[in-house]
């Protein structure tokens, strides 16, 4: 049984085939990356699993359950979490203010609660911060907790991005070109992140990537699309090999 | 049955200028998405302006309309420079916010100036000469509905072709996309702005005088451009034709509430009609539905 | 400059983060209690005036400060919450139970016109919230039955519990007022620093990743109008008591924009900002007055002791007092103050006192560039 598994699923838009008919699964536990050049369709898919985007056709399922239909605001709560490609954090609050809304989908409390402030509310607020502190150690944003998301350097606020969605504790982790705009260092830290992701935080992780040093480094198995169609699936080095692939996107 | 058509034209006729003033809305937003709404405001101007112009100082009706509207132009170039060009690049809120105020300002300066009474402009189509008007079968037409009709519908003739086809057009829908874009690619952008602004008040002074013979010219005909806003709404915001459309279909929404439903209706027929307007089709008849690609 | 040693993440909960505060605030609750035992009856009126902008500034806060949602008709909400406790209390109901019926019903109408403002966004929502508050004014003068159309209603004094009443003039009214103000703040702050409120300021800040984080946007705008609504049908309540007379004209879209100038002059970046933009706007009024009476002939009698002709002081003193006196001079000084706060100051009052205090907190490290405007492009917002 895998952890997730896309069926079938296209997104057309008029007579734009931004995903046409794609299929894979993911098994639980993985590092799965998609590459393929730009307009393959690889954010669209990840739009199409965080129901921002309604599929053509085709089906979405999540530990065995069909979630094609699910409201996007239900996604975080079964277990799925995801980065943007262009940072989508608020930026007029505090980097603290952005991880304590990751843990939205975790909320105990209720409004009439919560207008009153009773004990109650005070204790899980003080649960949910010891929660996020968790994820800034992991990720070493002590010293940027109280900074304002406006003035933070871009690297930085990427890092914040995986941090947020690591607040949701996921099951499954959506990454949008996590070392995008990241210069060899932090695209280095990238990298051991994701392997502590997987490892010792036990999420399974889905990835669009361009780097290929770090796909080689992290995942477990690879997608290659174009043009909204699967070119070839497999191990890194088996897609790297594959002739469609080499002509298509990686050249050389 | 003679009684509906009447309506039905006079109707036409509001719309018109309902039209007009939704016009230049959607012209300042093409060009620099901000919503202006002291726009009710510039056409009061173009009215006391035209009143200084033909009846103050005595000029030929013709002279005076062509001396409102430059000087209403420069005005809004003006205002442009003062108000809005410091506040580019706030959230669209502040912006709005300003023009409201700047709507206030204008509206009592102007009850300082010329004073709050009602006051009058003599047109070549006023009812006072008795021979102005057009017969139709049973039916009668004031000649100054019908120059409002023909006066809207050419301008909006002139200004679709002028945003279309031409260079200058083009530019300033580039500038209200992405003002950055626009500066690198050597569009003028400040002198965009200016012109698109003294546009609007021009138009502004067009409706302002073509409406003086019907409502008088008082400080108070600003609160038509709040009628304007369904007219604009109902059209899609960016988009010309659209104005004229939306503003005549609110204008005979208008007349026909106001003589088949009770009383009271008549006041808020519009704004029941835009509700119902941005509840099923948000962007308008013919406005694009836009969606932000993450 | 007083640094905080952060030992205990419930220093970031608490409300009042130092013992600072706990002073300052107490001053200000022991001046406050005060006044009605020391201040005049006209300062007393005008400070209850204040309180009520004050509850609906808040509210405005709480929908556009906090959840980005602007609103130009909540002169709409108000006019229902009085409407409301003036028609419930001409019925026989005792205050204690329309005043809080008032709010209820108003929190209603709030959820009811969320829902359709769930699609609209921006522009699109602030006309449909001025078409709101049209249509809210034309149905208060035509429903008869139960507003007295234009005539207007009586509203007689609030009667608390059988025997103690409450009139417009006494300190208990202002007391209730006042306790209202602070309740209002208090809720405010407790959103904010809950799950709710983050969600909120989610949805102003970027709607797509408050969905992808688990927030149902639909649910939580209607929780903002509805509490908003509320908040604003209490005021409400206390506007009809202290006018004891309310009529559709009073209702209009001025009144709502005059709330909006509220959290534009306090500045919207916190709650300190309504109560701020609330004195400003009901200081308005007596400046005014103050131009009209008494600014002449202090400028002219300033003028003789520096030894101008008596003529021209005289001819200076009329004309200032002209000017004050001109009819529209109110809407001018309206449309002046917008313009200035939005162009010179985009943080309000409240904005200019945290960068005053930041100047004296540095000093004399206090760069002038710190608060200096980037150079901003208009960026689309079709696309938000």
């Amino acid at each position: 049984m895998s952890l997730f598994k896309v069926d079938n699923i296209s997104l057309h838009f008029g007579g734009l085939r931004a995903v046409d008919d794609v299929s894979f699964a993911v098994e639980k536990g993985e590092v799965f990356t998609i590459i393929g050049p730009n307009g393959a369709g690889k954010t669209s898919i990840f739009n199409l699993i965080s129901r921002l985007y309604n599929p053509t056709s085709g089906t979405l399922t999540f530990e065995d359950r069909d979630i094609t239909a699910v409201p996007p605001h239900e996604i975080a709560s079964l277990g799925i979490a995801r980065t943007f490609q262009n940072i989508e954090l608020f930026e007029n609050a505090s980097v603290l203010a952005n991880l304590l809304v990751g843990r939205h989908c975790h909320t105990t409390t209720s409004i009439w609660n919560e207008l009153l402030f009773l004990p109650s509310v005070r204790k899980a607020e003080l649960a949910h911060r010891r929660a996020v502190e968790e994820v800034i150690d992991f990720l070493g944003l002590q010293k940027y907790r109280d900074m304002l998301i406006a003035g933070l350097p871009y690297g930085v606020r990427k890092v914040c991005e995986v941090a947020r969605a690591l607040c949701t504790e996921p099951k499954l982790l959506l990454l949008d070109e996590p070392s995008s705009g990241l210069n060899v260092e932090e695209t280095e830290d990238m990298a051991y992140w994701i392997t502590d992701i997987k490892k010792d935080l036990g999420i399974t992780v889905l990835m669009v990537e361009h780097d290929m040093s770090l796909v080689n480094r992290v995942s477990d198995r690879v997608l290659a699309l174009n043009y909204g169609k699967v070119l070839a699936s497999g191990t890194p080095s088996q897609v790297q090999s594959h002739p469609d692939v080499i002509a298509a996107y990686l050249g050389g | 049955m003679f009684d509906f058509v009447q309506q039905l034209v006079n109707g036409i006729a509001v719309g018109c200028i309902y039209g007009l003033i939704a016009l230049g809305f959607v012209l300042i937003y093409k060009a620099t998405e901000v919503v202006n709404f002291a726009q009710g405001e510039l056409m009061m101007l173009g009215g006391f302006f035209a009143f200084t112009f033909m009846t103050l100082m005595g000029l030929n009706y013709w002279i005076g309309f062509l001396l409102a509207v430059i000087c209403m132009a420069l005005l809004g170039s003006a205002i442009e420079r003062v108000v809005v060009r410091p506040i580019l690049g706030y959230p669209q809120f502040s912006i709005v916010m300003a023009t409201i105020g700047l709507g206030f300002f204008a509206r009592s300066i102007a009850g300082m100036i010329w004073s709050t009474d009602d006051l009058k402009i003599e047109t070549p189509f006023s009812e006072s000469v008795t021979e102005n008007v057009v017969r139709i079968g049973g039916l009668v037409i004031a000649d100054d509905k019908v120059s409002i009709i023909v006066a809207t519908v050419l301008l909006c003739v002139v200004l679709y072709f002028f945003f279309s086809r031409t260079r200058m057009g083009v530019a300033m829908q580039a500038t209200s996309q992405n003002m950055l874009a626009a500066y690198y690619m050597g569009i003028p952008v400040k002198r965009v702005f200016s012109m698109i602004w003294a546009i609007s008040a021009a138009v502004a002074c067009f409706a302002g005088i073509l409406l003086a013979p019907s409502t008088l010219i008082h400080t108070n005909v600003g609160f038509l451009g709040l009628k304007a806003f369904p007219a604009a709404v109902l059209g899609g915001f960016g988009s010309i034709p659209g104005a004229l459309v939306g503003g005549i279909i609110i204008g005979v929404i208008e007349a026909l509430a106001g003589f088949y439903l009770p009383q009271g209706f008549k006041d808020v027929a519009a704004y029941i009609v835009l509700l119902l307007v941005l509840w099923f089709k948000p962007e308008g008849l013919f406005g694009l539905k836009m969606r932000k690609k993450v | 400059m007083r640094f905080i040693f952060k030992t205990d993440y419930d220093q970031d909960i608490r409300l009042l983060k130092h013992s600072g505060y706990w002073w300052s605030y107490g001053v200000l609750a022991f001046l406050l209690a005060l006044a009605p035992f020391v201040l005049g009856g006209y300062l007393l009126s005008q400070l209850v005036f204040v309180y009520i902008y004050a509850i609906v500034g808040v509210s405005l806060t709480i929908l556009t400060g906090f959840t980005g949602q602007v609103s130009l008709g909540h002169a709409a909400f108000l006019a229902i919450g009085a409407y409301t406790a003036g028609f419930l209390q001409s019925l026989g109901v005792p205050f204690v139970v329309y005043f809080p019926a008032a709010a209820v019903i108003t929190g209603a109408v709030g959820m009811v016109v969320a829902i359709p403002a769930l699609r609209l966004t921006g522009i699109y929502l602030v006309i449909a919230t001025i078409a709101f508050g049209f249509i809210v004014e034309e149905v208060a003068a035509r429903w008869e039955a139960v507003t007295h159309g234009n005539e207007g209603m009586r509203v007689r004094t609030a009667d608390l519990i059988a025997g103690i009443n409450l009139p417009r003039d006494e300190p208990g009214f202002y007391f209730l007022c006042l306790g209202t103000l602070v309740a209002a703040i208090v809720l405010a702050l407790n959103l904010a620093r809950s799950p709710t409120g983050r969600a909120f300021m989610a949805i102003r800040d970027s709607e797509t990743a408050a969905k992808s984080m688990g927030v149902n946007l639909a649910l939580y705008k209607v929780k903002s109008f509805t509490i908003s609504a509320a908040i604003t049908g209490m005021a409400g309540v206390l506007f009809a008591h202290k006018l004891s007379f309310i009529s559709p004209e009073m209702f209009t879209l001025v009144l709502s924009l005059e709330f909006i100038m509220v959290i534009i002059i306090g500045g919207i970046i916190g709650l300190h900002g309504a109560v701020l933009g609330a004195v400003f706007i009901v200081m308005i009024d007596p400046f005014l007055t103050l131009l009209k009476d008494d600014v002449p002939t202090l400028i002219s009698s300033l003028m003789l002791a520096f030894g101008a002709a008596e003529q021209t002081a005289a001819g200076v003193a009329s004309s200032i007092g002209d000017i004050g006196a001109a009819p529209g001079m109110k809407g001018a000084l309206y449309g002046l103050i917008i313009i200035f706060f939005i162009i010179f100051e985009p943080y309000g009052l409240y904005g200019r006192w945290l960068k005053v205090k930041l100047y004296f907190q540095l000093f004399p490290l206090y760069k002038k560039a710190t608060f200096k405007r980037q150079k901003t492009y208009v960026k689309s917002e079709r696309n938000r």
